[in-house]
């Protein structure tokens, strides 16, 4: 693992490697060299499993985190290429020349997160919901418990008398 | 199906003719559910309910969770056939749907489908806490809360799973209910035919089908 | 087969491109839903066909029907509050959702399970599977015609059920190994009764031999049915017995050993050419392979001992910012859970990578094209997708 991280270190721009365990590595890339960087690893490194493609919502640093988990089944390595987005303009180069099950995640992305891929192929046909109109749901800013109480009707629970409460209310009512 | 499906549109035929088709006219009916009255001669009214508790013909649609349990069902450790419990494919050869579970917006669609198409006297029996309020996924964006609010049920099963005797102890119920002469979930249906259209309406937002399918 | 290469004049003409060009107005074609109420769909998802004559010409699925929201509620509950949430996950198969959760925040959190844990967990994963490819081959047989294969095979799973409520109490969602250890170990007398359960599976086994895999009509429709390419492999992330049949030696148990793995013996089953058949039989191979490692655990699992490691007060645990992905072999491919936390007591984000997110939409689109209507069923079930874990 450490003689892998030495070359790509040469070749490319990339942070200090995160060790999770002794064959699963943590790196941070840019944007702009991301898809240059998967391609590499997959053509000529040999990570040619591609394992997930999802996203992380930090709503309080106002970005996205994708990560691509890539998988080198010879060598049993594991590296998380991680990406950062800027959450206003969400949009990310696609990969689906590389491996053709990824339309599928980056379908999902789009509808769950609203990151597009533009020229990812059936990109805009909806996978999972139908008739959303709402903000994209796995959004951090999306309460699903409110939409919930409004749009289907919850069934009132059951009224409990909890006997702290209530003498609490009766012995300092001014509290 | 895409929308342009169902369309107003002019279509050319094989043989070069041109003619207009709209299939939400041409290929479905538009007529309201009917309420059926009890036949007034009451040991044939007797006789007809105990042959409808005997032969419960339940569509084999699992929609949710409580699937998995419906199959040690039909093994013979659990044996339901005894009970003349069968399982059917189509909606229009059965007369039970069981709901099992949660059941999430686009799977309504499909059930209030495949329960409008089914012939009378039909039934509901509804299986798991989800269906009652919610269960475990209450906070969830897309999965309804109260099964009631959309079609009539006849039978609660409680459990998360219920358990195959908990399955058959329901069906008993479900007969007890039909002897009696108070499975009344269709007619139920069709009293309140606008109320349950506006919830189903309110929550299934691309309506493409007719009002009532036949 | 037939070499329907022979009838190409007939088919559509074909863009420069090489896609189809089909006109729907032209009534020579016709478009069907193989839709979510339907006895030969494994589970809720449904296939857009369109076909000209018997023949499949292209195909899209949709799922999205039991989608439920997980990754969103996980969010919004405490980590031992997501615990039974996340067993609900792929219906048929809960356990793997449990070790691969709990497995996750242990290693964040850094806390090591005792030896009986381990090997408690082991063998509850190995009934899991066990239970699951008996069912399976009961859809399988069922998907071509022969429906008594699924009563005998449903028959036994029920029996190995019961082994599963003498240790945690529930049939379908056991719920038996929380972060930090497992709940019990196995009660008096599991032995003998395990081994009563397992001679009754091998029994079984030899009747289906003789009706489902030496049948002649069961070899004729499945023989060079859906084929997978083993260059398909890599570029549509199949995992599994799908791959094993195709001839790539990829188990997760072999190559990345976890819980006790390491000190069982077997070896990685792979066939040559990957059809239904040979997906089957491979899978049969699986399930003795299955009752083999059982009892090999059996003899060396530890009866008593530390089942639970020491664990802080679950109410108001915070673990700190990481990230980590574990995975473990599930019976339909490599089943995994990416889990980011933040420090505080709820987690980030939990996503969990289902091996059918893969097969059953691009690999089945890719398959399905050529195929008689008749036999998408069986293509279907072959390989071996539970709908739920696809959508969550």
């Amino acid at each position: 693992m450490k003689a892998l991280i030495k070359r790509l270190k040469q070749k490319f721009n990339i942070s200090d490697p995160m060790y999770q365990r002794d064959n699963e590595v943590f790196i941070t890339v840019k944007k702009e060299d991301a898809v240059s960087f998967i391609t590499h690893m997959n053509k000529v490194e040999g990570f040619t499993h591609l394992v997930l493609l999802t996203a992380v919502d930090w709503l309080e640093d106002g970005k996205f985190q994708l990560t691509y988990l890539l998988n080198n089944n010879m060598e049993k390595m594991d590296v998380g290429v991680q990406v950062f987005l800027d959450r206003e303009q969400a949009e990310m180069e696609s990969i689906h020349h590389l491996w053709k099950q990824a339309p599928t995640y980056q379908r999902e992305l789009k509808e769950m997160f609203g990151i597009d891929f533009p020229g990812s192929p059936r990109i805009d046909e909806p996978f999972i919901l139908e008739g959303w109109q709402e903000i994209p749901p796995y959004r951090r800013d999306f309460d699903t418990k409110a939409y919930t109480e409004e749009t289907y009707f919850p069934r009132p629970g059951r009224k409990t008398h909890d006997p702290a409460e209530y003498m609490k209310q009766k012995l300092y009512p001014e509290e | 199906m895409s929308k342009n499906d169902l369309d107003k549109r002019i279509v050319t035929g094989p043989d070069g003719k041109q003619f207009e088709v709209d299939p939400m006219q041409d290929y479905f009916c538009q007529e309201r559910p009917k309420v059926h009255e009890p036949s007034a001669n009451k040991i044939w009214e007797k006789f007809l309910n105990w042959a409808r508790a005997e032969s419960l013909w339940i569509l084999g649609y699992g929609t949710g969770c409580g699937a998995i349990e419906m199959r040690p069902l039909m093994t013979p450790r659990f044996d339901a056939f005894r009970y003349g419990i069968q399982w059917r494919p189509t909606p229009r050869q059965s007369n039970v749907i069981v709901i099992g579970g949660y059941m999430s917006v686009k799977t309504l669609k499909r059930v209030i489908r495949s329960y409008e198409q089914m012939q009378g006297p039909k039934y509901v029996v509804a299986l798991g806490s989800c269906t009652i309020n919610g269960g475990m996924y209450w906070d969830s964006y897309n999965t309804i809360n109260r099964l009631d609010k959309y079609l009539p049920v006849d039978v609660y099963i409680t459990g998360c799973m219920p358990r195959p005797e908990a399955l058959l102890a329901g069906f008993e119920e479900l007969k007890k209910i039909i002897k009696k002469g108070k499975g009344e979930g269709q007619n139920l249906y069709a009293k309140n035919f606008d109320e349950y259209k506006a919830n189903q309406k309110q929550i299934i937002k691309n309506w493409d089908m007719p009002d009532y399918n036949w | 087969m037939a070499d329907i290469n022979k009838y190409r004049d007939k088919f559509p003409d074909k863009n420069p491109d090489g896609t189809n060009i089909i006109d729907m107005e032209s009534q020579k074609f016709i478009k069907i839903w193989q839709g979510p109420q339907h006895p030969g769909i494994t589970g809720n998802m449904s296939l857009e066909l369109i076909m000209q004559g018997d023949e499949v010409l292209e195909c899209k699925t949709h799922v999205g029907y039991l989608h439920r929201g997980f990754e969103k509620l996980m969010e919004r509950r405490l980590f031992i509050q997501n615990f039974p949430l996340c067993v609900r996950i792929a219906v048929p198969e809960p356990d793997f959702n449990e070790y691969c959760y709990a497995a996750t925040l242990e290693e964040l959190a850094g806390i090591k399970i005792p030896d009986a844990a381990e090997w408690m967990r082991t063998l509850i994963l190995e009934m899991s599977r066990l239970t699951s490819f008996l069912m399976h081959l009961g859809g399988q047989a069922g998907a071509f015609g022969l429906g008594v294969v699924a009563q005998w095979s449903n028959y036994v799973r029920d029996l190995m059920l019961d082994r599963f409520e003498e240790i945690s109490g529930g049939r379908i969602y056991r719920m038996h190994m929380p972060p930090g250890g497992v709940r019990g170990l196995t009660p008096d007398g599991f032995e003998a009764r395990m081994e009563e359960t397992l001679r009754t599976i091998e029994s079984t086994m030899r009747d289906i031999d003789k009706t489902m895999f030496d049948n002649a009509i069961f070899k004729r429709r499945t023989v060079g049915l859906g084929y997978i390419d083993p260059a398909m492999v890599d570029e549509y992330g199949v995992t599994g017995p799908n791959a094993r049949a195709a001839g790539i030696p990829k188990d997760v148990r072999k190559d990345y050993p976890y819980l006790k793995y390491p000190e069982l013996d077997f070896d990685v089953i792979t066939a040559t050419e990957s059809d239904v058949y040979t997906r089957t039989v491979l899978r049969r191979e699986e399930i003795l392979l299955s009752v083999d490692l059982i009892r090999q655990i059996m003899v060396k699992m530890p009866k008593s001992g530390e089942y639970m490691a020491k664990m802080p007060n679950v109410l108001h645990w915070k673990i700190p910012k990481g990230e980590t992905y574990i995975r473990a072999e599930c019976t339909r491919g490599e089943y995994g859970y990416y889990t980011v936390t933040d420090g505080s007591g709820y987690p980030r984000r939990v996503n969990v990578r289902g091996p059918s997110y893969t097969h059953a939409v691009a690999l089945m689109e890719r398959l399905a094209i050529d195929c008689n209507i008749a036999d998408t069923a069986g293509l279907m079930l072959s390989l071996h997708t539970y709908p739920p874990e696809i959508e969550r």
